[in-house]
């Protein structure tokens, strides 16, 4: 029962990824393209690029795609029910368990430290983005006028993001001359 | 009812429109917080840490939060689990059909000058929304406010602003101490604020 199998080895590497993005990708090598044979390494690195470049999760887009290729459209709907499965789990889990704990004071304690060591991870990863986001003074203005509307209005991201992919639109989309 | 579909919705949304996996995610979620009040800017940060320091793609843990205790906070534990199965759902269904078409013709898509000229201006949206969001996180955690036009009140609080400098210092220029896994930092910086008190007055 080939769904059922693609469900339980994206249910493996759900598991097994910490952290994802990048962290997924050594994972899904290993239990997709060597021990399953079911998709070559090039086709891993192109599924890759194109989650990485198409709205939503990495790590399901990846997912969708492998099942696709393996067992069609609802091959790509069992492969990504399995990429999600023990999240629900675990942290419907956990959740459950901090909304029990709350009111307790190490724990509030607990958290306000957490949110610090948050603040540095999002820092990291914004570092980690710009190196390819921030090439040119174009994407610099982009990049201040999309922050400086959203920390100090509010904005609307999605407002932001239908903005930005029309102004890459507009100045790079043009036929070269 | 209506909850379960406004939860489906707002994460469908966040689902088209986050590009750029993970932490893409977070100023949407920021954004759903702001317009419907389910959760604030602080239970966020929790659930970016929970979300770091579990198993699973981040975009799909944070949905799953939010959705359990969205739906936990109305009905009780058991409808809880069916908020969170919703708002998964609802972030993945569009990535699903967006996929799902875009296999048909895979290499006229990754080489399209259109998609290559959108994704030049949406990275830099994304780190700058991303920013944005970070920004949001360091308010409240050091400075204790919920935004800039409550500057009056901010508290600087040199407990949270030494860990935070001793973190990054950590995770960017130490050998093999960067390498580690964020869930190291955090549960380290979990202990540092039960130790130090840290949700109480500075």
């Amino acid at each position: 029962m080939i769904y059922l199998e693609l469900f339980i080895a994206f249910a493996k590497i759900g598991v097994l990824t910490f952290g994802g993005g990048y962290a997924m990708l050594p994972i899904i090598q290993r239990e997709i393209v060597e021990k399953k044979k079911w998709v070559t390494e090039a086709e891993v690195m192109d599924y890759y690029a194109i989650g990485q470049c198409t709205p939503g999760v990495i790590a399901v887009n990846t997912a969708t795609f492998t099942g696709r290729h393996i067992a069609g459209n609802l091959g790509g709907i069992c492969a990504t029910a399995g990429v999600v499965f023990p999240s629900i789990v675990i942290i419907t889990f956990i959740a459950a368990l901090i909304r029990g704990f709350a009111y307790f004071k190490p724990v509030q304690d607990a958290l306000a430290g957490i949110r610090v060591c948050v603040c540095v991870l999002i820092f990291n990863a914004v570092v980690k983005m710009w190196k390819k986001a921030v090439v040119d003074r174009v994407t610099l203005i982009l990049y201040a006028l999309i922050l400086a509307a959203s920390v100090f209005w509010h904005a609307s991201p999605i407002l932001m993001v239908v903005i930005a992919a029309a102004a890459g639109l507009i100045v790079k989309g043009r036929a070269e001359t | 009812m209506m909850l379960y579909l406004r939860l489906f919705l707002e994460f469908f949304k966040a689902g088209l429109f986050a590009i750029g996996g993970g932490m893409a995610t977070v100023p949407f979620l920021q954004d759903i917080a702001r317009k419907t009040g389910w959760y604030t800017a602080g239970d966020l940060a929790d659930m970016i840490a929970v979300s770091e320091s579990t198993p699973g793609p981040i975009g799909v843990n944070m949905a799953t939060y939010v959705g359990y205790t969205t739906v936990h906070s109305h009905y009780g534990p058991v409808a809880g689990i069916l908020g969170a199965v919703t708002a998964t759902v609802g972030l993945v269904t569009p990535s699903v059909i967006i996929i799902l078409i875009i296999a048909k013709f895979l290499e006229k898509f990754r080489d399209n000058r259109y998609v290559n000229a959108a994704m030049y201006g949406l990275r830099a949206a994304s780190v700058a929304l991303i920013s944005s969001a970070g920004i949001s996180v360091v308010l409240i955690a050091v400075f204790r406010i919920g935004s800039f036009s409550e500057w009056r009140s901010a508290v600087i609080d040199y407990r949270c602003f030494v860990l935070a400098v001793v973190i990054l210092i950590l995770t960017r220029w130490v050998p093999k101490v960067k390498k580690m896994h964020p869930v190291v930092f955090i549960a380290a910086s979990a202990l540092i604020g039960i130790v130090f008190h840290m949700s109480g007055p500075v």
